[in-house]
């Protein structure tokens, strides 16, 4: 258990620079989730940490030791890989007592160890199966319980959810959490579905081509993103094109004229709005924009209903309201929509 | 496809399939059949059977000595073809380098090159190392026992390779975030995962060196034969059941072999 610090990190194959300059400082006992599409770097940052990736540039330290340049069986970092990588030819016993044989624990303590590691995760008494003879909720435990086993100063679970069930996912989540939590480990995650970085991430960090676009707490995402990708990446966001003509005010590039909070910088800009900050029908009567439209096409999402509208000639603002309460709209009706200036993030650029 | 359409292809694949199968059987058929018949001058139909080859078998002094060999120079050449074999494989599986497909070829060759031909070329070859050096080269055991590595090498890089490419290679991983060392990973963690690759090479890889014919002709040395050179001996001046005999213990002792390893490792999973 120690705190984990990341600087400078770099990865280059050839041309091609695949982590570029990742810096992060991760205290003692947090849950820290890498998020970011496929190909972000936010996987190689990890193998990084683990390290089966020789870093380009830049320092990991764990705790108060460098390990930049260890070797992966020197680093002490718990590792649980997407697919579990159990020992198919050892039972699930000798699986978790791995690591344990390897840091010449005796067999007495070793036994002991084991058994409580498998009880953490709730397989007591499960010891003498073999993984193949397991469910994949099971072995996805199992190799929890086999990294948890040794004690490790760092957690890194790499899309450790990704070969589950829905249903299971959900359960497993709590219970991860729950275990780092109790256990007080400081702790990365990789994925790449936002739902499940944000229920379990004390803070998120979003990358995208090797960069990180944002650090902070799920609340400071989701209500401040940084930038365009942010917005759009964690939670939902309908963007309009346009530009800030003078303070407050933003045109779309089709001519709406929407006023935004004072302080965006004139110049071009996109407008990103939340769904469920924009008010439709008699809700929206006194915002600061009121904006006719026409619905083109509903979604019905259970709870929710995801109505998209179309303002101007291109922009469309998708709208989400609970599903029951109002009628519904269908598609092809006149909509008036509406929301507080400060509802839009106004990110300069195009 | 209609359901007669496929009625008559399932027919046709079978009959292929089951005259394949004769085809390949009959030879073995009929040598076992051979031997238990008594006359001396093989004919048909049998005039009766007995077990009086098999034991004629173990009066051939020749047959005794060359099985005795073939054993053991079976058991070398794979021995020696293992500690070659799978750091080889492992390399061509799990890293680039220049010349890979090269190497790789190479490998492989022995089973391509006619027995002949590699017989030639390796009598040729120990002959001037013996002119070269001096050491008496040619018709030694260990002069054999290296033409019949050649021979081990290709099965064993063939079956541990296809072997190492279905392994999982994050299992290794796993075991050094553990922390083991590559060597403690290897013994471990990679050894385990391809040993029915390692069991099938050396297995397939035995039993080729013990039936080659071609390629030994070229390097025994006087007064050491092995079996299939001394059954050839035999056949020149005598054409009895006995032959039949000894290939019959030869079948029966490599079935018995495959049986037993298959209990142990699937070979239909590697091969």
């Amino acid at each position: 258990m120690a705190r984990l610090q990341i600087n400078g990190l770099v990865k280059k194959y050839g041309d091609a620079t695949v982590v570029d300059g990742v810096k992060l400082d991760i205290p003692d006992g947090e849950f820290l989730v890498l998020l970011g599409p496929s190909g972000c770097g936010k996987t190689t940052t990890l193998r990084m940490v683990a390290g089966f990736i020789t870093p380009t540039a830049g320092t990991i330290r764990i705790g108060e030791r460098d390990v930049t340049n260890l070797p992966p069986w020197k680093r002490n970092c718990g590792l649980v890989f997407q697919n579990y990588a159990l020992f198919p030819h050892m039972t699930v016993a000798e699986n978790v007592a791995f690591g344990l044989e390897m840091r010449k624990v005796d067999p007495a303590t070793r036994a002991k160890r084991v058994d409580e590691a498998l009880r953490m995760v709730r397989l007591g008494g499960f010891g003498e199966r073999y993984p193949r003879q397991m469910s994949g909720g099971q072995q996805q435990r199992v190799a929890l319980a086999r990294a948890l086993a040794i004690q490790p100063d760092v957690l890194l679970l790499d899309e450790p959810l990704s070969n589950l069930d829905a249903k299971l996912r959900q359960e497993v989540r709590v219970e991860i959490r729950e275990l780092q939590r109790a256990l007080g480990l400081t702790t990365i995650m990789v994925t790449h579905d936002q739902e499940e970085a944000l229920t379990m991430a004390d803070r998120l960090v979003v990358m995208s081509e090797g960069h990180v676009r944002q650090i902070g707490t799920k609340r400071e995402l989701y209500d401040h993103p940084a930038d365009p990708f942010v917005a759009g990446f964690i939670g939902r966001s309908s963007f309009i094109a346009g530009r800030v003509t003078a303070r407050g005010t933003f045109v779309t590039d089709n001519g709406v004229t929407i006023q935004i909070a004072e302080h965006f910088a004139e110049g071009p800009a996109s407008l990103a709005l939340r769904p469920e900050r924009v008010a439709l029908g008699d809700a929206a009567k006194g915002l600061d924009n009121i904006v006719e439209g026409k619905v083109e096409f509903v979604s019905y999402l259970g709870a929710v209903l995801d109505i998209h509208v179309r303002i101007g000639d291109h922009d469309r603002v998708i709208v989400s309201r609970p599903t029951h309460g109002a009628p519904e709209p269908v598609e092809g009706d006149a909509m008036t929509i509406g929301w507080a200036k400060s509802a839009g993030l106004v990110y300069s650029g195009t | 496809m209609t359901l007669d359409e496929r009625f008559w292809g399932r027919v046709a694949l079978k009959s292929v399939a089951s005259l394949s199968l004769g085809f390949i059987l009959l030879p073995l058929v009929f040598v076992s059949w051979l031997a238990f018949f008594k006359q001396e001058i093989p004919s048909f139909p049998p005039e009766g059977y007995s077990l009086q080859w098999f034991e004629a078998v173990t009066r051939q002094k020749n047959f005794v000595n060359g099985f005795k060999l073939s054993i053991q120079v079976g058991v070398m050449a794979t021995a020696i073809g293992l500690l070659l074999g799978v750091p080889a494989s492992l390399a061509l599986v799990r890293y680039q380098f220049l010349a890979k497909g090269a190497l790789n070829t190479l490998l492989l060759a022995p089973l391509v090159v006619p027995g002949v031909v590699l017989g030639t070329s390796l009598y040729v070859f120990q002959i001037e190392t013996e002119i070269a050096t001096g050491l008496p080269f040619l018709g030694s055991f260990w002069g054999l026992v290296a033409g019949h590595t050649l021979v081990v090498i290709p099965w064993i890089v063939r079956l541990v390779t296809a072997n190492l490419e279905g392994t999982d290679r994050t299992i290794e991983e796993a075991a050094q975030n553990l922390g083991a060392n590559p060597w403690v990973t290897f013994y471990r963690v990679t050894l385990p995962a391809i040993r029915p690759g390692i069991v099938a090479g050396a297995l397939f890889g035995f039993v080729t060196s013990f039936g080659n014919l071609e390629m030994s002709l070229f390097l025994v040395g006087p007064g050491r034969t092995t079996l299939p050179i001394a059954i050839l001996q035999y056949l020149e001046w005598k054409i009895d059941p006995t032959v039949a005999a000894a290939s019959v213990i030869q079948i029966v002792l490599i079935g018995v072999a495959m049986l037993i390893t298959d209990r142990y490792v699937k070979l239909s999973r590697v091969v």
